[in-house]
């Protein structure tokens, strides 16, 4: 397959605003600055593109709920944020095509009206961020940003906002305080930031590989977008694979590609061709499938249909010397460090199932540890504020669904079973 | 004044944004730079005076963000090795152990030249190139103990 969003990986010169242009870049942006504003809307509907930084929400319906009133300044923010464990596909954008995701923004922001955009990057990205810096700084001085955009009288600004270590800032209320100056805590919805976000002001919130996959949609039409892939969930995806395979990394390929021809046919089969235990296919936040599951195909629905998600696309495989009960203490204690503190049963609970799996995973194990964790899931589900919490339940979940008699045998003998 | 000598980074900080509370984040990395590493707590309270913003609002949100450093001295060099889910999968438990040896401290301590700050993450979004760290501002991944002395041994 033709690669659209990772074309340029692992090229040393393709940042550079001359080879972007010299390959076809900001044709799109042009042509887009043509259109009626909401004929770019209407295209994006069309091309069935759904979000990548986890819920899958189409995009241009997103992008229809912004107020039209010219008056009232709208924000576009692009959520660079990437700290779901596991997933590390934005920085392939970031780091190789700064000017795709530039480009994309722009569009996106003609489309509904915005003339300021942030990207919110984890602090951790130091090199993504000074690419992204470097690539806005050379589209000012060509002139696809600031004023008068191409001759068009499209105003646009866009600033680089770095965050510096709080997973909770992916979630797009609290990448919204995060820029305003705050602790990153999420906010009461509604109201909805496309009516009320950043500052108040009404605002749309991207994943990086959602917007790099605007230019490409203007540019071969909606109808070449929703080819690719499954009618409901189209389009190219990059799947980030991670853990027990002998080719690790990011695979662009069509939505809907199988576990199975991902893990055995791209990624050259497991590491130490050991065979297959477990395997997270879309960021810790999503249950576990196991080799039962293997032909299913990894976009929004089918994932959701076996009782998981396609999240943030990454792809974590486990071999069969790989502990569960070990694994899922690890996730946990991700998910308890990481809870912001805003409401009770994520901020009491995640610690709580963090230490009883810490007990279980050191030979310390109660009897009714089990018991216990199933229980605590229980009271956290449904209860909780934002999606962190019901994640870091669901995920613990799936662990005791397909491995529950591993952590009975933690639990009984005070050892691991692998 | 901590932060005379940054006066221009934080002006450019502030262009970004319509208010002044939103630099926050920019400023306190800068004061923190300016330190040799830490926020400390007079860097804190000319920050609320520059961003009006109260003292305790600036404490409160670089109290949030881990990785600033606040009112903790740390090394030259801050090193954080992943642990999380697909480190962990390929050795992260070795990699930290093979660091503690190597530097003589704990993870969470700071040699006693001064040099290096040993700490942990939980994912910094290298997966596909696990095991990995970070020193300071760079990644370092596919690592393996040789390689690890290698780097240890480059750093000034
Ligand atoms: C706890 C939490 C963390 C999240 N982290 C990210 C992230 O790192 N990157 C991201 O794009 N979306 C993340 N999201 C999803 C965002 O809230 C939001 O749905 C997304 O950025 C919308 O962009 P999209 O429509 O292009 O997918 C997170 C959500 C939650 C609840
Ligand atoms: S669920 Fe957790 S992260 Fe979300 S608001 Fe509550 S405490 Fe914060």
């Amino acid at each position: 397959m033709e690669k659209i969003l990772l074309k340029n990986l692992g090229n040393p010169d393709a940042h550079k605003i001359d080879h972007y242009v010299k390959g076809g870049g900001y044709k799109a942006l042009d042509a887009a600055l043509k259109l009626q504003p909401d004929n770019i809307i209407q295209m994006v509907k069309d091309s069935g593109l759904r979000g990548r930084g986890g819920a899958g929400f189409s995009t241009g319906l997103k992008w229809s709920f912004i107020p039209k009133d010219p008056a009232i300044p709208k924000y576009l923010c692009c959520n660079a944020d990437e700290g779901e464990p596991g997933t590390f596909k934005d920085r392939g954008i970031m780091d190789w095509d700064p000017h795709l995701l530039i480009e994309g923004m722009l569009i996106a922001s003609r489309a509904f009206g915005a003339a300021r955009s942030y990207v919110y990057i984890r602090g951790e990205f130091v090199f993504g961020a000074k690419r992204i810096q470097a690539a806005i700084d050379e589209a000012y001085a060509k002139g696809f940003l600031g004023k008068n955009i191409m001759g068009t009288g499209f105003n646009h600004d866009m600033y680089v906002h770095r965050g510096f270590g709080a997973y909770i800032c992916g979630e797009e209320t609290a990448l919204l305080e995060s820029i305003e100056g705050y602790r990153a805590q999420p906010r009461k919805k509604p109201p909805f930031p496309a009516l009320a976000g950043l500052y108040g002001k009404p605002t749309v919130i991207n994943n990086v590989e959602t917007l790099s996959c605007i230019p490409a949609i203007i540019e071969r039409g909606p109808k070449w977008f929703s080819s690719m892939g499954p009618e409901k969930s189209p389009g190219p995806k990059i799947y980030g694979v991670s853990g027990h395979v002998k080719r690790p990394g990011l695979y662009e390929l069509p939505m809907g590609t199988t576990i199975r021809d991902l893990i055995f046919n791209h990624c050259g089969g497991m590491r130490s061709d050991k065979s297959l235990k477990a395997v997270i296919p879309g960021g810790v936040s999503a249950p576990m499938l196991t080799a039962k599951d293997l032909d299913t195909p990894m976009d929004f629905d089918s994932l959701a249909a076996k009782g998981t998600m396609l999240g943030s696309g990454a792809v974590i495989v486990m071999d069969e010397s790989t502990c569960i009960v070990k694994m899922s203490y690890i996730i946990n204690r991700f998910f308890s460090h990481e809870s912001c503190g805003k409401c009770t049963p994520c901020r009491d609970g995640t610690p709580w199932i963090t230490k009883a799996l810490r007990r279980l995973e050191n030979g310390e194990g109660r009897p009714g540890d089990t018991g216990l964790l199933e229980s605590l899931c229980t009271n956290i589900f449904g209860r909780t504020f934002c999606p962190l919490g019901d994640g870091a339940v669901m995920a613990l979940r799936g662990a005791l669904k397909n491995f529950r008699e591993e952590f009975l045998y933690h639990e009984r003998h005070k050892r691991c079973a692998v | 004044m901590p932060l005379e000598s940054v006066k221009e980074e934080i002006t450019e900080a502030l262009r970004k944004y319509p208010n002044k509370r939103s630099a926050v984040m920019d400023v306190l990395r800068i004061a923190e730079r300016a330190a040799g590493g830490h926020v400390t707590k007079e860097a804190m309270d000319e920050i609320a005076r520059l961003l009006e913003m109260r003292p305790v609002e600036v404490n409160s949100a670089a109290t949030f963000y881990t990785m600033y450093s606040v009112a903790r001295p740390v090394g030259r060099h801050r090193i954080w090795v992943c642990r999380n889910i697909s480190c962990s999968l390929l050795g992260a438990e070795h990699i930290i152990a093979h660091l503690e040896r190597a530097l003589g401290v704990k993870t969470g301590e700071t040699t006693p030249d001064k040099k290096f700050t040993l700490d942990v993450a939980e994912c910094l979004g290298s997966c596909g190139t696990s095991p990995m760290m970070q020193i300071d501002d760079d990644y370092y991944e596919n690592l393996t103990e040789a390689k690890i002395d290698e780097i240890l041994k480059g750093l000034k």
